[in-house]
């Protein structure tokens, strides 16, 4: 075990790029005149502090981090960073509970995007605009982010980076150096951010409002500062918008990287991931709208399609924007687009889920179980991109499917325990640990998280942040064997 | 000719084999002095132990003044290393490299002078891998070889009872079949050659040897036995080296298992192969094959390099109901012990990819070699030139050419493109205005022509070679 106060002072300096951030919506509030500007000062000024005093007392513990100390880190910024980013809306709300608070911000960090608060309309331009913006720094990563503007993590980035960034394959460097991948994956997210601004103007949004969107739809997060969601802009050309870059932020934005910098489509083409990622959201879309068409949810196949492809891109992608309320659809739809977000987007992608990776790869494992029942002397590989994939990496994504199919039954249960129906607490559960955001029943896309209890709110913050750092970087850090001398 | 021939495993010792008894100055190098010492005994040769790439064994085996080297050793390094010293220091005319990894191959500017300096770079394994993948295109034939680019084929076929020429003279193959011009080149019956004339009657069992244009093949086969079966199911024991690039090229048309019987290897062919299914296991092992189902495949490949094995796999699985074994087996006493026996093909790996140093070594132009019946029978593609006054052949009739018993001219190609140009898409149709004439008496061989020789005895060559080489005015 190395010095835990060596993590604590790389915490800090993650702690204070935190920080800087909450300077954004303070010189919006200000500059707006919005009565959240107090309630921002207040926050930039207890965070900045709280992390000056956190260096301060451990500026000389200078130690190289290790692989351990990659974990401990991560666990702890994703565990502490909601709760400095509560003071602005605490300060804003000061009916809101801190278990409110902590649930919203985990949701926007997590880019979950499930509420509990209710009026969204009546809130505050910048409040509406810190929401958001969690979502589009927890998207990427804060700590990818501060592996690439600050140097002097050094060493230690590459095992901080393999802890926070989803997916299976953790070691492929896009770059040799480690804050140049982080680099390019950030600029690729901000041109992105850039594009899709400039697309939702384009469709008729104001900038705020467009602006605001972005950060959500980028992050696959699912924040709306309006309380019926994209039903709000009732726009196709709108939904038209958010499909596109919902799509593009749930591939692998090392391919989206690569297919930038070699200025060849072809990345896309090759990567087997996004071919099945494609193809399975895009089919379910059509078998959705046809579904919708033939049971009479809608009269015509146009509109079914206009409400299945934006709802099912939406929630199968993680994201959890909602046009309509899709619960009152026939139950296999909203079932099957629940279904589909727990595996649907990409590795390395600001998604949620298993990550279609996975998918792939435990399917082609029971195909080659299947194999070997047929054939006894058979020898196959699990084989990706005509690359075969150690059987390491098999068994470890066996044991992520596993954890993650128990974590689904147990939390249900608990929630059912506590007084729910099974529906609502099944459904809140997938959306939570999956960072979705809406689920069915109680916590519908009409409604919010906020009928739940103090408990069942605890349990959906927990979920989040196992979702969001893949089960293992947290329980890696509570288990025993981390802690032994 | 002094040729030096670095190294002395199966592809080396049987070149040396081969081009010692056409009378050619002979060295050959290898690390293994032990290996060389058995050659020696075997073969009229010199030998020179040592580093196959070092200046000073390559001085010592007398490159100074040897006319090709033939570098064969087991190491692709090697023998691309060994002609770049050869060119650079004693700047020996014909270099040719045995070169098997395909990351080498692709890149045909490595093997440029200023580079490697490779003059012809050769791939025993992928020769034989071409044999056996034409094999089961032409499931019927015993042998499918090319000549011209593919504009001709000859096959060897067994005739069978049922076919509608066994049993007839030649002469009426030209009744049953108005429309195509084909050749029966030769037969060999019970192992005797018998040149064929119109009178000819072709018996059951008789190993017929047929030239006709690609296209025709089919229907002349057709003549000799009833079509089986095109071939789906194909089993492969071993996936070395042959096996291996034998599954990549057959594994998206066909169903392919290939059994191993080395788990590692077994391993790493799995991650190397797409669609075919890797068994790992003894193809000796009856419950295997019983398991696998082996009865039924339409095609046994034995692909091992351990001809026993080979062997008693393939006849293990002919005994267990596969439609057709074929053997790779090395040893020439071997291959003749089982010809005609129950297994239906016998691949000599050396005999099969021999022809294409040999014709190197030629004198003449010789565009392609093939040998036949292992090497005791050779099929030659000559080019023709000069002209009236400079070569005995140009401007005559077949019939006015000097009689070698044992030789016939089987066709000639006209009009076919220089090989050393590059055919490129637009090039193509002026590709296809080239001309397959089957010999007749009456043709006229003109400058140019590519003339395809079949040759009953190995002895007869020679003669063959000096019939059509450019006489001395011309030079």
């Amino acid at each position: 075990m190395s010095n835990p106060l060596a993590v604590i002072r790389v915490f800090a300096l993650v702690l204070l790029v935190f920080a800087l951030t909450m300077l954004v919506p303070m010189i919006v509030a200000w500059a707006g005149r919005d009565a959240a500007v107090t309630a921002f000062q207040s926050g930039f000024v207890a965070t900045f502090l709280s992390a000056a005093l956190l260096w301060l007392l451990t500026r000389r513990h200078v130690d190289e981090l290790r692989v351990r100390d990659g974990y401990l880190l991560v666990s702890l910024v994703w565990v502490g960073m909601p709760a400095f980013a509560t003071i602005p809306l605490m300060l804003y709300l000061p009916q809101m509970s801190f278990t409110d608070a902590y649930f919203e911000t985990v949701s926007g960090l997590t880019t979950t995007g499930a509420t509990v608060i209710e009026g969204l309309d009546t809130l505050p331009f910048s409040i509406n605009l810190w929401r958001t913006g969690l979502v589009f720094l927890g998207g990427m990563g804060l700590i990818v982010l501060v592996v690439a503007i600050l140097p002097l993590l050094g060493v230690g980035g590459r095992q901080l980076f393999s802890a926070e960034s989803p997916g299976p394959l953790k070691d492929t460097k896009l770059t040799p150096r480690m804050a140049q991948t982080a680099k390019g994956l950030w600029l690729v997210y901000l041109a992105l951010a850039v594009l899709c601004t400039l697309g939702y103007v384009w469709a008729g949004m104001g900038w705020g409002d467009a602006v605001m969107h972005m950060f959500s739809t980028l992050g696959l997060g699912g924040f709306s500062s309006h309380d019926a969601s994209y039903a709000h802009f009732n726009s196709p050309a709108v939904e038209a918008v958010a499909i596109v870059f919902m799509t593009l932020a749930g591939m692998n934005f090392a391919t989206h990287y690569m297919a930038i910098r070699r200025r060849d489509l072809a990345f896309y083409w090759i990567d087997p991931e996004i071919r099945w990622y494609v193809g399975v959201l895009y089919a379910s879309v059509l078998g959705i709208a046809a579904y919708l068409w033939w049971t009479g949810t809608y009269p015509d196949f146009a509109t079914a399609l206009r409400f299945a492809a934006f709802n099912t891109v939406s929630i199968a992608t993680t994201t959890g924007f909602a046009n309509t309320d899709y619960a009152q659809w026939p139950f296999l739809a909203p079932m099957w687009m629940l279904f589909l977000c727990s595996f649907v987007t990409c590795a390395g992608s600001t998604g949620g889920g298993i990550k279609m990776m996975r998918a792939i790869i435990v399917f082609r494992q029971v195909m080659r179980e299947v194999v070997r029942i047929v054939h006894p002397s058979a020898v196959r590989t699990v084989k990706l991109a005509e690359a075969p994939l150690p059987n390491k990496i098999v068994f470890a994504v066996l044991a992520f499917s596993f954890a993650y199919m128990a974590i689904i039954v147990s939390l249900t249960l608990l929630m059912v325990f506590s007084g729910l129906d099974v529906v609502t607490g099944f459904s809140a559960v997938v959306a939570s640990f999956n960072n979705t955001g809406p689920g069915l029943g109680e916590v519908g896309p009409s409604t919010t998280f906020k009928s739940l209890s103090d408990f069942q709110t605890w349990v959906c913050t927990a979920a989040m942040l196992l979702g969001r750092l893949e089960i293992f970087t947290l329980l890696v850090v509570l288990s025993p064997a981390f802690w032994r001398k | 000719m002094k040729i030096i021939i670095l190294g002395a495993g199966q592809v080396g010792a049987s070149v040396a084999e081969s081009l010692v008894s056409e009378a050619n100055d002979i060295t050959v190098v290898d690390t293994d002095a032990m290996r060389l010492a058995l050659l020696q005994d075997r073969l009229d040769l010199r030998t020179v132990a040592g580093n196959a790439s070092s200046p000073s064994v390559l001085r010592q085996a007398g490159a100074e003044d040897a006319d090709m080297l033939i570098a064969v050793t087991q190491s692709d390094q090697t023998n691309l290393c060994a002609c770049k010293t050869a060119h650079a220091l004693f700047n020996l005319p014909t270099r040719i490299a045995r070169v098997r990894s395909l990351d080498f191959a692709d890149h045909a500017e490595l093997f440029e002078p200023e580079n490697f300096a490779v003059d012809f770079s050769i791939c025993p394994e992928q020769i034989v891998t071409d044999y056996i993948v034409k094999l089961i295109e032409f499931p019927e034939a015993l042998q499918v070889l090319e000549f011209a680019d593919g504009q001709v084929s000859l096959v060897a076929v067994r005739a069978f009872e049922g076919g509608p020429l066994v049993g007839h003279p030649l002469k009426d193959m030209r009744r049953h079949l108005p429309q195509i011009d084909a050749r029966i080149a030769a037969i060999f019956r019970r192992d005797t050659p018998i040149i064929p004339e119109g009178d000819t009657v072709i018996e059951v069992g008789d190993e017929v040897f047929c030239l006709a244009a690609t296209k025709n093949i089919r229907k002349v086969m057709r003549e000799l036995r009833r079509m089986d079966k095109p071939v789906k199911r194909v089993m492969i024991a071993g996936g070395g080296n042959i096996g291996h690039r034998v599954v990549r090229a057959l594994e998206r048309d066909y169903q392919v298992k290939v059994i191993d019987r080395n788990k590692r290897h077994a391993e790493w062919l799995a991650e190397n192969v797409r669609h075919a299914l890797v068994l790992q296991g003894d193809a000796t092992d009856e419950k295997l094959l019983g398991d696998e189902n082996v009865d039924q495949m339409d095609l046994f490949l034995a692909l091992t390099n351990d001809d026993e094995n080979n062997i008693m796999a393939a006849l293990l699985a002919k005994r267990m109901g596969a439609r057709r074994v074929a053997a790779l087996i090395n040893r020439r006493a071997y291959a003749e012990l089982l010809q005609g026996s129950q297994i239906d093909i016998a691949i000599s790996p050396a005999q099969t990819s021999i022809g294409t140093l040999l014709a190197h070594v030629r004198r003449g132009d010789v565009a392609a070699v093939h040998s036949l019946r292992r090497g005791a029978a050779e099929a030659l593609e000559l080019v023709v030139h000069g002209d009236a006054q400079s070569s005995q052949v140009i401007g005559r009739r077949i019939e006015e050419l000097p009689v070698i018993k044992g030789a016939t001219i089987g066709a000639i190609v006209r009009a076919l493109p220089p090989k050393e140009k590059p055919v490129f898409t637009e090039d193509l149709a002026e590709e296809r205005q080239c001309k397959v004439i089957m010999a007749h008496h009456d043709t006229v061989i003109q400058a140019e022509d590519h003339v395809i020789v079949f040759v009953v005895s190995k002895s007869l060559v020679p003669k063959v070679e000096k019939l059509f080489q450019v006489g001395f005015a011309f030079l």
